[in-house]
């Protein structure tokens, strides 16, 4: 940090020692979060604006949550970053954005759906981008302009998206200086110039900002020391798995779930553990299964054409029952769909996939933190019954970025159960009360045996006979069913005679929901379910005990956990139901709204 | 028991009927695993034997190493996963023409280029038994007793030794299952070469294909030493009868293994996402200072 440059340009905003200050006059008052959007065409840099502006929050002691919105061209198509800053923890995308700033509106039509506004929100274009969109001007929001491109040629080298970061962060309350100490802590010794031109470039944004209208500030944030991570979802995931015991990691890049692999290829490579990039996702798993065969805790990441290939070697590894771990990070579907946005709608081919009577774990993070702990469940849970899980994150966890709270750990993931050495007869597949039998691991003597997806003896040998098949079906069924899950099957919140059912990463703005509706005194309580197989019916009794209407909320046009809900579960008389393909999210307003129907016909 | 003591061919065997029919030429092959697994001399807990689908992909149940049978054409994959998770196992994959060359043929060519270090069996009788007789990759276009392809399959049939060179194999020895204890060699020195090797058995089956019992007469011993680099390799096998017996191309490529420490745990990574807070306000506050 150059302490000597700060000085000399001389900043004008006054910081507490946290970096926040009260808001002055002329000023909206603080709020508790504010919402902003920075976009442009891929490459202008909105993604990088919006990344250091999440990490300024961070640093100036408040949480927050940045997701992306992009078109599938890697370069030159749409891209906005959409973060929510907040003075709590956010898990949520907001009714609309308090600030949206155009690099340009080249590809503004892309995702303009994406980017609701209010009569309140204020919109700041660049006049040499050409005219604002009609559709952003029928939202009745405030235009105004900032000349983005001509502050950034007053700066050698400089750039648009350090000027609108400049000015985002000075109209937000978060100072200039912080922005400064953030891009120097990142650009290290060797970007001396490179960071001279930005911040001079943001410095610029910054004054320009004060003659802009006003927009809500952050409030005062925690001052009470506690940790806080900046960390996305698909890295939790890939930490979750490192905690969790995975040493094994096979898999073939996909969108967007290629950042889990990226995160843990040089993470294994120094915790004695090794990636593997596979010519395609059947190789994946099976290679993948034959590491975990080999007594090595393994686990794959993909989207669902990827889970689509994957399917038949899963029923595998249900048969041999071997445990593995498949991370499915949801997107548009079917086929190549939407790639880049998000979808809960690999819920189906989860749960009802596999053929044959295939008893399998299927988790879902519900937040992005929760992916850590999710992750590490996920391992532990798959090791300790010996069969394969799946665990259905989405691109809106995935790719999103978050301030948090850090995940409390779970408990280490138990070593497999093993047998004894040197048995005369040993049967890998040997009934037991609870279903698991003794899985010994090649290298340990005197227990060889083979690991077979034809129906088997306890033994382990071939056999089409009836007896045998009902033995290991029952067997493998017991496993799952007769196993305490304990209390992580579902978050539960709340009180009341309404229940808000829902599951990943629709569960933010569905427990923002049911606090602004308790807020204005209406009773709701919220199940997410983090635990979709095995169904846990008995718990979702108690936990609907009292309710007398439902409403569930997903991000399927096929109302697949809908569906899932009522093949396994009682629910209530009175179900209705908020369920919207992606890309678009489901806004906490929009579930307010229906409960706001219910609460009129009390 | 531990296997410290010197085991015979017959240890390695277990006590399962194969399914196999009278006359198999994989029988043959069986036996000749056992004698070089038997002169390998690795205790049977130290070995691993991945199989995907069809009659020879029923191997592993004949014998009493470690063993996973698999799906249909992924023995490759899950062998590398075996060997990557664990590198002091002696792991060898076995399989038929169908499995390793249709269903599987991508992760042969890619095994090729991967080059862990294992050893693939590929028993090859031109045909799929186990369904009863269809055509295999490695079926001649004017074989038309199938009844699926009544007029023969009219597509050229895939050459194990060539795809193999094109993809980059490291090792290549062609045996018949007719001549066990020449099998035997070739399998031994394919476990003992570095790197990925692929024994290619010309096994056949009397039952769909009895016009191979014909094979012994027709097989012949290569005179030459292994060819070592691919051009030479290609060029020398260009005209080759697919009946060429012995170590065929044996090249020194580094096995494929990620080098990995263990400096590090999971938890020095999530301390990488913690949040300086404080400090770096503190920072910024006194370059305002």
């Amino acid at each position: 940090m150059d302490a000597d440059h700060i000085e000399q340009t001389a900043p004008h905003i006054a910081m507490t020692d946290a970096g926040w200050r009260a808001p002055g006059a002329g000023e909206q008052p603080a709020t508790g979060s504010v919402s902003l959007a920075v976009l442009g065409s891929g490459g202008a840099g909105s993604m990088r604006a919006g990344e250091i502006l999440l990490e300024v929050a961070a640093e100036a002691g408040f949480f927050g949550l940045m997701t992306r919105s992009m078109g599938p061209q890697i370069r030159g198509g749409e891209a906005a970053a959409l973060l929510r800053l907040s003075t709590a923890p956010v898990s949520s995308p907001d009714d609309h954005f308090d600030l949206l700033i155009a690099l340009d509106w080249g590809n503004f039509a892309g995702f303009a759906a994406e980017l609701p506004l209010a009569p309140g929100s204020l919109v700041l274009t660049d006049p040499a981008e050409g005219e604002v969109p009609a559709t952003v001007l029928a939202s009745g929001a405030r235009i105004a302009q900032l000349p983005l491109k001509e502050l950034a040629r007053k700066v050698a080298n400089g750039r648009t998206n350090m000027v609108a970061l400049g000015a985002a962060a000075a109209l937000i309350g978060l100072p200039a200086e912080l922005v400064v100490a953030v891009l120097a802590s990142q650009f290290g010794r060797k970007g001396e110039a490179v960071l001279a031109a930005s911040a001079a470039a943001l410095r610029l944004g910054a004054e320009a900002a004060t003659g802009l209208p006003a927009v809500p500030r952050l409030g005062a944030p925690r001052q009470d020391g506690a940790a806080r991570w900046n960390i996305s979802g698909n890295q939790a995931t890939g930490l979750g798995a490192l905690k969790g015991g995975v040493k094994f990691v096979a898999a073939y890049p996909i969108t967007p779930a290629t950042e889990v692999l990226e995160w843990l290829a040089p993470a294994l490579e120094k915790t004695g553990g090794r990636l593997v990039q596979a010519e395609d996702e059947l190789a994946a798993i099976n290679m993948t299964i034959g590491a975990s065969f080999a007594g090595t805790p393994s686990l794959t990441a993909t989207s669902g054409p990827g889970l689509a290939l994957m399917v038949e070697a899963l029923g595998l590894a249900v048969a041999s029952e071997t445990p593995l771990v498949v991370v499915d990070v949801m997107r548009g579907g079917p086929s190549t769909g939407i790639p880049t946005k998000s979808e809960q709608t690999d819920l189906n081919i989860a749960v009802y996939g596999l053929h044959g009577d295939a008893p399998h774990l299927v988790l879902a993070p519900n937040a992005v933190g929760d992916c850590l702990s999710t992750a590490h469940w996920a391992v532990s849970l798959a090791e300790t019954l010996q069969t394969p899980a799946i665990v259905l994150s989405d691109q809106a966890l995935g790719q999103s970025r978050a301030i948090l709270a850090p995940p409390a750990p779970l408990p280490a993931t138990a070593p497999r159960l093993t047998p004894v050495p040197d048995q005369v007869e040993y049967n890998r597949y040997a009934v037991t009360e609870s279903g698991v039998s003794p899985m010994a691991i090649p290298g340990m003597p005197g227990t060889a045996y083979v690991a077979d997806g034809l129906e088997h003896t306890e033994r382990g040998t071939p056999s089409a006979q009836a007896a045998a098949h009902q033995t290991q079906l029952d067997k493998r069924a017991r496993k799952l069913d007769g196993f305490d899950f304990g209390a992580r099957w579902a978050d539960l919140e709340g009180e009341g005679d309404i229940a808000l059912i829902t599951w990943g990463s629709v569960t933010g703005p569905a427990r923002e929901a049911a606090e602004r509706a308790r807020a204005r005194g209406q009773r709701v309580r919220l199940i997410s379910l983090r635990l979709l197989l095995p169904a846990q019916p008995e718990k979702m009794h108690a936990a609907l005990a009292g309710v007398r209407r439902a409403l569930v909320v997903e991000q399927s046009h096929g109302r697949q956990f809908h569906k899932y809900l009522r093949s396994f579960y009682d629910l209530p008389a009175e179900v209705a139901v908020i369920a919207r393909p992606g890309p678009l999210p489901i806004r906490p307003a929009e579930i307010l709204e229906r409960l706001a129907a219910w609460e009129s016909v009390r | 028991m531990n296997d410290m003591a010197v085991l015979t061919a017959s240890d390695f065997k277990s006590d399962t009927k194969p399914i196999w029919c009278p006359g198999c030429g994989d029988f043959s092959v069986l036996t000749a695993l056992t004698k070089a697994l038997a002169e390998l001399a690795r205790p049977r807990e130290q070995v691993a034997l991945i199989s995907g689908i069809g009659c020879s992909s029923r191997i592993p149940a004949y014998t009493r190493v470690y063993g996973l049978h698999g799906v249909h054409g992924r023995a490759l994959a899950v062998a590398a996963g075996v060997k990557l998770a664990n590198p002091d196992l002696t792991v060898i994959a076995a399989g038929g023409d169908g499995d390793g060359l249709s269903i599987g043929g991508n992760h042969f060519l890619h095994a090729c280029r991967r080059n862990v270090d294992m050893t693939y069996v590929l028993m090859d009788n031109q045909v799929y038994g186990m369904t009863k007789g269809q055509a295999s990759p490695t079926t001649a276009p004017e074989w038309c007793e199938s009844k699926l392809t009544p007029h023969g399959t009219g597509v050229s049939p895939v050459a194990p030794l060539h795809l193999a060179l094109a993809s980059g194999v490291n090792f290549f020895a062609r045996g018949f299952a007719g001549k066990p204890n020449e099998l035997a060699a070739l399998i031994l020195a394919g476990i003992a070469h570095p790197g990925f090797s692929v024994i290619h058995v010309l096994s056949p089956c009397v039952t769909f294909r009895p016009e191979q019992r014909g094979w012994k007469s027709v097989v012949h011993a290569s005179d030459a030493p292994p060819a070592s680099d691919p051009a030479e390799a290609l060029a020398r096998y260009a005209g080759d009868d697919g009946f060429t017996t012995g170590i065929l191309y044996q090249a020194d490529r580094a096995p494929f293994l990620p080098a990995h420490t263990s400096d590090l745990t999971a938890e020095d990574f999530a301390a990488g996402f913690a949040v300086r807070g404080g400090e770096m306000a503190a920072v910024a506050d006194r370059g305002q200072a």
